[in-house]
Parts: structure tokens; sequence; C-alpha cells
């Protein structure tokens, strides 16, 4: 990962400046936005470019460097590129009892990637998840905002097949 | 099912929630009415008191007792706040998201009770990232209560105003933890806060604060609407502690599931009854009460009645009351290592015996796992037990990995020991 310093500025589209304004009125200190503008700058990207962290800061009056500290803390902003689709495997307790192994390594198997990984093609970036809340529909997996459930092995192709 | 006897689920729907309209057909934000109308703030809080209501998130401790330490009257400060812990992330835990995705104007209404009970300004929902489709849901709510009156300036014409948002968080597990929700919310990284000062005199901002889970927050409008004494009768007597439990079972067994129950059921009756007891081929090995960071339990505790104080004395914690059933196709260090990998990515770091014991556990657990533990790994593991137990680190993330690894060792430390690689093959150079 690069968190080199960039010269190329970075301009917050209106749209998320709006977006992000709206955030810092929901509380009584725009810092509290910043998960939020965190966010709002990756849906847009589909991760949070170098060049937007000190964006992120001045709108917020923080620091680059607190931006980046939360930027690096949570598992949801991702701070390097990732594929169109981020495939988001529990492997807690309850999916492993019910075979998240197995789940995990078919994915890695017709993937060809290892947790934390973008295939060659920039289509699927493969990484582990806390326990998704559904364990009574074990194994569990989310592919960007939705989720499966009771994923067995040879359900992997088909369900890969859904995201071009 | 009816409100009498399941009231935090009757009204759910999956498939299709209740609107305003449907959920106001149904007695929906008749407690925001009670409330504002015939209650004083103080009488809200007593309610909840004579209800005994504990707290459903795993600490089981009373929301009256928690909500009347909030400072109150014209001396209290302007903003005060409330928070609905909705980061659902024990693992083994799936029942805030039902009463979300379910009922989302149950929650909405519950916010607005607890709000006034002790005079907040603002309330946030502070939910998991993942829960994409329930914080769609709660949005909507929000903005449907908010164009009937129940939020916003002066509520129901009243002179209080409270206003209500949906933060949806970015992921990792310590935001469970109250103080570090509260950081993260403020925007920062999660760890957790020294306490004292407790949140409900200094949190959210250095402002009094109320935390409380979801299904805790959920009991609250009925427990306005019916009383004290016919919550404290939905346990039929089953346990001192009052209300229904949502309970669940998750793991080999035939229909995992999740059940509103009167508190105190058998943890025989939700695993034989409800989940139809274990798959075929598989044999009940041990079970989690309650969430990862609960100590196994065996077979023979089966008959003990899921409450608090019962689960306690057997050497555990209910937690949130959601079952984990281990089959006997595992072996116990697979489990513990799974979930001490868990503990370990999830440490926050701010502490050293929790960054550095976690990890190390997992080192040990997956030598003696692979057949090659040291002579002397079971020692250092129960050491670790003591290092990061309570009162040795900032939260209770470390005590609460602890739990299943102590009860582990002390139920199969058989299997500990058959890890130990023998010394015979050892080379000599």
């Amino acid at each position: 990962m690069s968190t080199a310093p960039t010269n190329q500025p970075y301009a917050l589209h209106a749209e998320d400046f709006m977006a992000i304004e709206e955030e810092m009125g929901h509380y009584a200190d725009p810092r509290a936005a910043s998960i939020g503008a965190l966010k709002i700058v990756q849906k847009r990207h589909g991760w949070v470019p170098d060049a937007a962290i000190p964006a992120i800061g001045r709108m917020l009056g923080i620091s680059a460097a607190d931006v980046e500290g939360v930027a690096t803390f949570y598992n949801l902003i991702y701070r390097r590129p990732v594929g169109r689709y981020v495939i988001k495997v529990c492997d807690s307790v309850a999916c492993f009892l019910t075979g998240y192994e197995e789940i995990g390594a078919e994915l890695r198997k017709q993937l060809g990637v290892g947790l934390g990984e973008t295939t060659a093609d920039g289509r699927f970036t493969l990484l582990p998840i806390c326990c998704l809340g559904a364990c009574d529909r074990g194994p569990v997996l989310m592919i960007n905002d939705e989720t499966h459930f009771g994923v067995a092995p040879p359900d992997i192709a088909g369900l890969l097949e859904q995201y071009p | 099912m009816t409100a009498d006897t399941k009231p935090l689920t009757y009204r759910v729907n999956l498939a299709t929630p209740l609107d305003l309209r449907g959920y106001e057909s149904q007695e929906g934000y008749a407690a925001v009415r009670k409330a504002l109308k015939e209650l004083q703030p103080a009488e809200v809080t007593g309610l909840m008191k004579a209800a005994n209501l504990r707290g459903r998130g795993g600490a089981g401790f009373p929301t009256g007792v928690k909500w009347s330490l909030v400072p109150m009257g014209a001396d209290a400060p302007r903003h005060k706040y409330v928070i609905c812990n909705a980061d659902e992330m024990e693992p083994g835990t799936f029942k805030d998201r039902l009463l979300m995705e379910g009922a989302p104007h149950q929650l909405v209404e519950a916010m607005i009770v607890a709000g006034y009970a002790i005079q907040a300004s603002r309330g946030y929902i502070f939910l998991r990232g993942e829960y994409v489709l329930a914080a769609k849901r709660l949005e909507r709510a929000i903005e449907e209560a908010k164009a009937a009156g129940y939020l916003g300036a002066h509520v129901l014409g009243s002179p209080w105003s409270f206003e209500l948002f949906v933060h949806s968080g970015a992921g990792r597990y310590i935001p469970g933890e109250e103080t570090a929700l509260i950081n993260s919310l403020e925007g920062r990284r999660a760890h957790p806060r020294a306490k004292p000062p407790f949140p409900q005199i200094a949190g959210l901002w250095g402002k009094p604060t109320v935390v409380n889970n979801v299904e805790t927050l959920c009991n609250v409008p009925h427990i306005v609407l019916r009383g004290g004494e016919w919550f404290r009768g939905l346990s039929q007597g089953k346990s001192k502690d009052s209300g229904t439990k949502l309970y669940g079972v998750s793991g080999r067994v035939k229909r995992p599931g999740l059940w509103e129950l009167p508190f105190g059921v058998t943890a025989r009756e939700i695993l034989e009854q409800h989940a139809g007891g274990m798959q075929a081929g598989y044999n009940l090995k041990c079970w989690l009460p309650g969430g990862a960071s609960t100590d196994f339990l065996m077979p023979e505790h089966l008959d003990l009645a899921m409450d608090f104080d019962t689960i306690a004395k057997a050497g555990s914690r209910m937690g949130t009351g959601l079952l984990t059933v281990v089959d006997d196709s595992r072996s116990i260090l697979s489990v513990v290592r799974n979930l001490e990998e868990f503990f370990a990515r999830e440490s926050c770091g701010w502490c050293t015996p929790c960054r550095d014991g976690l990890p190390w556990s997992v080192r040990l657990l997956a030598a003696l796992e692979r057949g090659a533990g040291q002579p002397g790994d079971l020692e250092t593991l129960e050491q670790l037990c003591r290092f990061l137990g309570p009162g040795r680190t900032f939260c209770a993330h470390a005590p609460g990995a602890v739990e299943p690894l102590q009860s582990a060792i002390k139920y199969f430390r058989h299997e500990f020991e058959a890890g130990i690689a023998t010394p015979a093959v050892q080379a000599v150079a």
C-alpha cells in the first residue's frame, strides 16, 4: 500500500461534498463524520485514494493523520484498490462449525487468489469478515452489499457468475 | 402470536416490515403517546426498574438503574444522548438483525421513549456497516416517524425535542464495547475509554449518554404500555429475570433458528424442542450459551435455566442467549483456535496483554492442533488465561476471549495434552 504523499490534488466531487456536509449535520463535532466521509468517497472509487485523505481532513477540520488513523482502523474502509466485487466470507465460529473452511477453499480455488487479494482481471477481492449475524443460515458470505446464506461449495460457481 | 406472549416479535415481518400506518394500527407509537402525555421522565425509568429489565447485549445490567444515573432536571447538561448498540457482531449472535429488519418502527419507538426518559436531545442507532437492509429500513422508519411528529422539534406538541440518526459503522468487533462505540461514533479509532467516568455522566462528546442494546430497547415500549408486573409475569416463574428473550441455536442441529421464549427456559428445551436436536450423525460435544466470549458448557448443563444467574453459577455467562452448539466431529482445539483467531484479529491493540497475548494463544493452539505442541504449552495457555483475565486489561475484550479458552482446558484437558509432541523424536546435533 502506498501512503506516500502525492502531488495530485484531489477535489472532492460536488455530490460527495454535499453528502459529507449532510453527514456533518448529524453530529455535534464534524470529526464524527469521518467514517461517513470515508464511506462516501469509497463509494465513488471503490476504495479511498491517498489524496482523498487530506481532502477529507480539510473538510472536517482535522489532520490527514487523524483521517488516516480512522481509515486504517476499520476493515470496511479500503486503502488500496479492490475488485469490482468484494467477497466477504464469514470465518467466525458458527460458520466454522457449518463449513466455512470448505467455502473459503472453494473460493480460493475458483478465483485463484488468497484472502486479501484481488483477481488479475480486477473482478473480485476476497476478504474474511466477522460473524455476519445470520448463524442459523450459515455458512454466510457477502458480495458487495448482498448477503448470501447457507452457501455450499457446489453453489460457488453459480454465485460468482451473478457478478460479471 | 400476540403482544401478550411475544411482544418483541409479534409484529416482525422480514419480507415486508410494517410501515407507519400498519405499525400504528398494532399499538405502534402508543407508548410514545402514553409516556409523553401521562408519565414524567423519571416514571418511565421507574417502570424499567419495576419490570426488572436487564440488558440483553450480554452483560445483564439493569436498564432502569443505568438510566437513573443520568443527571436530570434544570441543572443537567442541555445535550444528552441515547445510543442504541446495534453493532451486533458477537460470533454466534443473530437476534438484533431480526428485530431491525423485521420491525424497524419498534426500535425507533423504543429510542424515542428511552430518549424521553433521560430527556435526551439526540439519539443514534450505531449500526454495523454490514447491516445494509436494516439501515435502509430504519432510515425509512425514521423519516415516517419524523413526518408524523414523533421525532423532531416538540415531539407530539410537547416541550421536548428529539432527533434520531442511524450511524452506520465501518467494521471491527470492538465498537460493540460501549466506550469504544462512543469513540467510534465521535469519528475516532474504536479504542475503549477508562471508566469512570461512566457514559451516563460523561459519554458522547463528554455529555451524559446511555447505551443500550437493540433487544433491550425493544422491550421498553411494551413495559410502558403494560407495566412492570406484566413484564415480570412473562417469564412464567421460570426465572428471577423477567420478560421474554430471543433465544437461538446455530451449529449442526436439525432446525437452527431464533425464538422468542419466556426468560429462563432450559437450554434443553431450546436445543431439543425448538432446534429439533442434533443432526443425524452428530452428537453434542459442548456448547457456548451466548456468544464467542462465554465459557463452554457441557451436555450435562442442558437442564439449566437460560438466565443470567443460573448460567453464571455454572461457571459461564448467558451472554446474548444464543447457543452455539459444537458437535463431536470437531476437535476442541480447532474450535478454540477459530475463536481465538477471531479475538486476536479483533483486538484493537490498545493494551499489551490483549494485543500480544491473543496471537500468542493462537500460535500455541495451532501447534497443539497439529500435534506439534511443546511441553509447557498448556501451562503457558493457562498463564495467558490469567494475564488476559478480568482486571488486567483496559476493556472486556481479552477477558471475554479467555472464557472459551479456560473452559475448553477445564473440560477437554486430554485433547490439549494429546497435542503435545513426544520429545523422543528430537535429533541430536
